[in-house]
């Protein structure tokens, strides 16, 4: 019984503990600097309950449900021994999970505000609407991919670094040839691709599948899928901003 | 009333949108692999958790976080609130009158980035898989700073106008100089932390600082200048990451201790 109820409790703590800066941080700005009493406080504090209770449950979540079956899998694939079959799937996952990424909806919709202003596209709905969804799928694109270049490194073995670095090329190559006001948008989309539910997944793929190959290191090898998500799209995005 | 309904209808949202994923899955596993799920109950119960966790988590941040961040974010870039604290006799604003901008803008970026589910992922699992060499708290802290840096430093451009790809390029030859004294065994968890950072907390917070500052600076245009703080935040938690490291592994050297030093290399 006192076990059961102490593993309740301690992953609530750490979910305090993890809330606590953030609770801090607000309660000093508003009150010492902005010197304002916090509206509303019965529903913040409503809302910071649900937050440690969301955050309990979704750890918790991770580590009996996205780990062991991006591991799973991952280790079937190894096992499996079919490359095309692991490419489809590393593709699959990337574009799947970014198209429908809520965070990229928003960012889309407002480069299309940010096209239309800037004139390179028509200032009406329709066109404004097929700006973002080209977005989008350039975005989606991108990420797939990314996660079938990550793949192939985790099973060839290549050092991340000489990769990542000729990205980085690609970026400000791009950069000084792309439409000045496409370029914030680009190097934001590189941070928002990943979502919440996608990176445990796409970690745990990798660090399984650099497990399950003979010579490879989870944590030199495993690690690294989430960079690749976030370079390609600046690169990516960038060049829909050259070609529109 | 009102509360149980925000939750089921978030509860939906959330199912909606990882339930593309959930079939890539399935597919695979069921018709590619042609396996069956491992533990099947454990894992159901442990996607059941992560939907209702979020959904929960998203919720409390629409009713508690986001409306007062956003309106702190506004208050604080507020020309009227900046004249307050004026140390120019001019009254035209200089960009040391936004000091309390720089501060708000590092220290919500630090508490964002640790209570950020994703990142809280990737450091159990780089915990478990280094063998404890690289602690939980170790990886969001290093992350946590830079963040807190990166969108510091991202507000004091919007603020002066100075062009964006300056900054990234510069932290590129930063990182590319990082690169080749790292640990090689920090790199890849390095660069990974430069996505991770900004998900489902940081990004609005961030987001409306960003909108609200270019808004109201003169000269800037919310449109163009507005951008550029994510940017910034995915940035800089490479360079912290690699400098953790290169602490530690700088701190062992000093201190002689064969100890730690075996410890990393029998990992790698």
């Amino acid at each position: 019984m006192k076990q059961a109820r102490k593993g309740i409790l301690v992953p609530i703590q750490n979910s305090i503990r993890d809330l606590l800066p953030i609770i801090l941080v607000i309660a000093f700005f508003q009150y010492a600097v902005l010197k304002q009493p916090i509206p509303n406080l019965g529903e913040i504090l409503t809302g910071a309950v649900l937050v440690i209770l969301g955050l309990t449950l979704f750890i918790r979540g991770l580590e009996i449900g996205l780990f062991p079956i991006g591991e799973a899998m991952a280790y079937g694939f190894a096992r499996k021994g079919s490359l095309a079959w692991l490419i489809i799937f590393a593709f699959a996952l990337g574009f799947g999970t970014t198209i429908a990424e809520p965070a990229l909806i928003a960012v889309a919709d407002e480069a299309a505000d940010v096209a239309a202003l800037g004139g390179m596209i028509e200032n009406s709905g329709d066109s404004r609407y097929s700006y973002a969804l080209g977005l989008r799928i350039t975005v989606a694109l991108s990420v797939g991919i990314a996660i079938v270049v990550g793949v192939i490194r985790i099973i060839k073995g290549w050092p991340i670094h000489y990769l990542i670095i000729t990205g980085y090329v690609g970026v400000v190559v791009m950069t000084t040839f792309a439409p000045k006001e496409i370029i914030g948008i680009a190097y934001d989309s590189g941070g928002v691709t990943t979502s919440t539910v996608t990176v445990p997944l796409v970690t745990a793929l990798g660090v399984g599948l650099a497990s399950s190959i003979k010579g490879r290191n989870p944590m030199t090898d495993g690690f690294g899928l989430i960079a690749f998500a976030s370079l390609t799209p600046m690169i990516f995005v960038m060049a829909y901003g050259m070609v529109i | 009333m009102q509360l149980l309904h925000d939750i089921f209808f978030t509860l939906l949202l959330t199912i909606r949108d990882v339930i593309p994923i959930l079939a890539i899955l399935l597919g695979f596993q069921l018709l590619v692999l042609k396996r069956p799920i491992p533990n099947l109950k454990r894992t159901i119960t442990g996607f059941i958790y992560v939907l209702l966790g979020l959904g929960l988590f998203l919720v409390g941040l629409d009713k508690a976080l986001f409306p007062l961040g956003k309106l702190m974010a506004q208050q604080l870039t507020n020309p009227e609130f900046i004249q307050q604290g004026l140390h120019s006799v001019s009254g035209i604003l200089q960009w040391q009158d936004y000091l309390w901008v720089y501060l708000f803008a590092a220290a919500i970026g630090f508490a964002t980035t640790v209570a950020e589910p994703s990142l809280i992922a990737v450091a159990i699992k780089a915990q478990a898989v280094s063998g404890g060499a690289i602690s939980t708290w170790g990886l969001r802290l290093a992350v946590a700073v830079g963040v807190s840096l990166g969108i510091a430093l991202g507000t004091f451009r919007i603020v002066t106008g100075t062009p964006l790809h300056f900054y990234i390029v510069a932290g590129y030859i930063v990182i590319i100089i990082q690169t080749m004294f790292a640990p090689r065994l920090i790199i890849a968890l390095a660069y990974d932390s430069g996505g991770v950072t900004t998900s489902t907390v940081t990004v609005p917070l961030v987001t409306a600082l960003g909108l609200g500052l270019a808004s109201t600076v003169p000269g800037r245009s919310a449109l163009i200048d507005g951008f550029g703080l994510i940017a910034f935040a995915s940035l800089f938690p490479m360079i912290t990451v690699m400098g953790y490291a290169q602490i530690v592994q700088w701190r062992e050297k000093r201190a002689g201790s064969q100890h730690g030093k075996d410890k990393i290399e029998n990992d790698s």
